[in-house]
């Protein structure tokens, strides 16, 4: 028998301190607010490293009961929590990755007007990340998928005074509200076919089912359904629209949800579900191709960003691809371990950016940066590491992450490792153009800062040059710093994969992991990440008038690339315009005011005019009063002659 | 008892004729006296018919019920009377065609 670890209070704290800050906030200190909100934050990570040190005495799954939920006939979903291998990587990297960007935010949002508003949506999102990644069922896991939405959805739009987060936030919101419809609807086949949610259950009645190779059955549809409701919450093609928007909210929050957290969360629900995917090798072969798909895509378009945000964007969508391809070929645990990976580098690049904007004085745009290094060496430390590690330099974290997926990939087939390649190699390319585009060169800034255009954005705050962030802001990013460099050694000699074996198997994990073709593909992967670094390094360091010639003599396919491929605009044309024309035209002025108000309004009318009618009976002269009572009494005597009531 | 020689339906004419003066008699006067009067006829015109039908078949609830509508009556009557009287203080006229505020 386990020993009962409380685990509810994991995420039910950072709730507490939600709700603390929510209601009481307002009039409290900024010092008060940040201790709550620390603490409760820190609570939970603490309580979730005193889990990780007792894992090893628990017998897996260890699950724990809270409180019933639903129930009816023989189908129950409870209010239940999970712990497995799985579960307890995403609880330390959630609660790990979350705590230090929380400290992060202390420094970030100290002069926000809406400080603890800001604290309370953190923990909020906090609560239902946690409920997410310990759900014992789909219903309760999709309780945190449904709350990480809202909590997205607030903080995108936090400042929502400004016209585009607020429309940002919606777009992600209804987004991944067509992903939710899949995913609800994969919930629903899975009650009717094998009537529980209880991962436990539903992996139990499918295992002994046969791979669906002959076609597509149910495991297929619910796999692709799944598939829809990831790829919308992980921002995947076709869904992926919303992700590159909601870089309006604070950069802390693009760093916590919008690359380290949230958007795992379409991975980390497929890696659950492994046992339904690995049974519908179709809908497996759908998640490979979308990831793969979405990893290059992404990363084409970052080359040509200049927001250096969106260029982040970019490129969690890229590394999101990744973590599909991983899935789609069946290397569940590659795929969770470039998520962890991912989750230490991307946060670090979203908390430098941070930084170098907060440097700027609310600056985003790239092209009047440049020259940083000097003003703020310990933020580019700490962007140079990341960079090397999302670029899949070894020894960092993102080398041995990636380096596993594309070996994974290369055994399913090569088309897949090598547009992972070449994406790899796009990758190196952007990313060190963004360092050297932010860090490199003569600082391009100058001028507009002094001029005093302090309409920049939110903490531009007398901006003289640029300047270091304070050490609350730095030690985060140093020690997010220190884990892209160390990290991906958990790794090595498959260590990873085989800690997560018991859940996600895998033993099928190629143990010619010494082969010559590893060492080769290994050794190309290397060669496209430092070529990337060496072209970058030659466009935008050797010589920087270079880039704007090859995009002129690119032309339009260089426009069509810094429009994003126009998706937005053809997204507007197929699917935003119809619905926006068809609801205003048809549903607005036919249906609504036409049909509806139009009942209402002619009922009153109707009993407006009738009453304008019958109003001349009433006189007030008595006669005619007496008149009606007469003739009103002859009706009754006639009709009851004329019933023949006796 | 009633006399056996003078048959119910006598009664009984004379009782609606009777009601139905005093329906005219509501209709068309303009005298609020009058009308007064009138819905008294009518009350008695009812109370007629009462008494007939209770002699006729031997039951005495139907002139228990003719006590109950006198005593009615005369409560009516007074109050009926002070509204009258109240009326004519404020409108300085009984004739009902121009006291028609009930409407307000």
């Amino acid at each position: 028998m386990n020993p009962n670890l409380n685990l509810w209070l994991i995420p039910v704290l950072p709730l507490a301190g939600a709700a603390i800050n929510g209601f009481l906030g307002k009039k409290a200190s900024r010092e008060a607010v940040s201790a709550v909100a620390l603490f409760f934050c820190g609570a939970a990570f603490v309580m979730a490293l005193w889990v990780a040190v007792r894992f090893s005495t628990l017998s897996l799954p260890h699950q724990e009961f809270v409180a019933h939920w639903i129930r009816f006939g023989s189908f129950r979903a409870d209010f239940a929590f999970y712990l497995d291998q799985l579960s307890l990587v995403m609880l330390l990297v959630v609660t790990g990755v979350g705590f230090l960007i929380h400290i992060y935010s202390v420094g970030y949002m100290w002069d926000d007007p809406s400080y603890y508003r800001f604290f309370s949506y953190l923990n909020l999102f906090m609560f239902f990340m946690l409920t997410l990644v310990l759900a014992n069922n789909y219903l309760v896991m999709f309780i945190g998928w449904e709350g990480v939405g809202l909590a997205s959805y607030l903080l995108i739009g936090f400042w929502f005074t400004k016209d585009s987060a607020a429309s940002a936030g919606k777009k992600a919101f209804i987004v991944n509200r067509i992903g939710d419809f899949g995913f609800l609807i994969a919930l629903f086949l899975l009650i009717k076919h094998f009537g529980s949610l209880d991962f436990d259950q539903v992996f139990r009645s499918i295992s002994p089912l046969g791979a669906e190779t002959a076609g597509a059955g149910l495991l297929t549809a619910i796999g692709l359904l799944l598939m829809v409701g990831a790829a919308g919450k992980s921002a995947q093609i076709p869904l992926y629209v919303w992700l590159p928007d909601a870089m309006e909210g604070p950069t802390p929050v693009s760093a916590l949800i919008h690359a380290a957290t949230m958007v795992t969360a379409g991975v980390y629900m497929v890696s659950r579900s492994h046992v339904i995917f690995e049974r519908a090798p179709s809908a497996l072969m759908v998640v490979a191709i979308i990831g793969t798909l979405t990893a290059f895509f992404a990363a084409t378009i970052g080359i040509a960003q200049t927001d250096i945000k969106k260029v982040l964007a970019y490129s969690t969508i890229s590394q999101l691809g990744y973590m599909f391809m991983a899935c789609g070929v069946g290397a569940f645990s590659a795929g969770i371990f470039h998520l962890m990976t991912h989750a230490f580098f991307k946060g670090l690049l979203f908390l430098g950016a941070g930084s170098v904007i907060h440097a700027v004085g609310g600056e985003q745009d790239m092209r009047k940066m440049g020259g940083l290094r000097s003003y703020i060496p310990w933020t580019f430390l700490a962007m140079f590491i990341a960079t090397l590690a999302i670029a899949g330099i070894p020894p960092l974290a993102g080398f041995w992450s990636k380096d596993e997926i594309l070996w994974r990939a290369y055994q399913v087939s090569w088309v897949y490792w090598l547009i992972g390649v070449v994406t790899a190699f796009i990758t190196s390319f952007y990313m060190f153009r963004l360092l050297y585009m932010t860090f490199f060169g003569d600082y391009r800034g100058v001028q507009e800062q002094a001029s005093g255009q302090a309409s920049h954005g939110h903490d531009a705050h007398g901006h003289g040059e640029p300047h270091e962030s304070p050490m609350v802001m730095l030690v985060p990013l140093m020690i997010l710093a220190l884990l892209s460099l160390f990290g991906g050694f958990v790794g090595w000699g498959h260590h990873f994969e085989h800690f997560l074996a018991p859940v996600l198997g895998g033993e099928s994990a190629g143990e010619a992991g010494t082969s010559i073709t590893e060492w080769l593909l290994m050794g190309v992967s290397i060669l496209a990440a430092v070529s990337g670094w060496i072209l970058a390094h030659l466009l935008y360091s050797a010589r920087p008038e270079l880039p704007q010639k090859i995009a002129d003599s690119l032309g339009g396919f260089y426009q069509t690339v810094v429009h994003k491929y126009y998706i937005d605009e053809l997204y507007a044309v197929l699917f935003v315009k119809p619905l926006v024309e068809g609801s205003t035209r048809i549903l607005w002025q036919d249906v609504d005011r036409k049909m509806i108000d139009a009942a209402v309004n002619d009922a009153g009318d109707g009993a407006g005019h009738v009453s304008d009618e019958v109003r001349h009976m009433q006189s007030g002269n008595i006669r005619s009063y007496a008149g009606w009572i007469t003739a009103g009494s002859a009706v009754v005597i006639a009709f009851m002659i004329w019933m023949g009531v006796r | 008892m009633v006399p056996s020689y003078v048959p119910l339906s006598y009664y009984l004419l004379l009782s609606g004729f009777l009601f139905a003066c005093g329906v005219v008699g509501f209709l068309i006067k303009r005298d609020i006296i009058t009308i007064f009067m009138s819905i008294e006829l009518m009350l008695n015109g009812v109370n007629l018919s009462f008494v007939a039908f209770a002699a006729h078949w031997h039951a005495l609830a139907g002139q228990v019920f003719v006590f109950f509508v006198m005593v009615v009556a005369a409560a009516e009557a007074t109050v009926g009377l002070a509204i009258i009287i109240a009326v004519y203080r404020t409108r300085e006229t009984l004739n009902v065609d121009q006291v028609n505020l009930l409407k307000l």
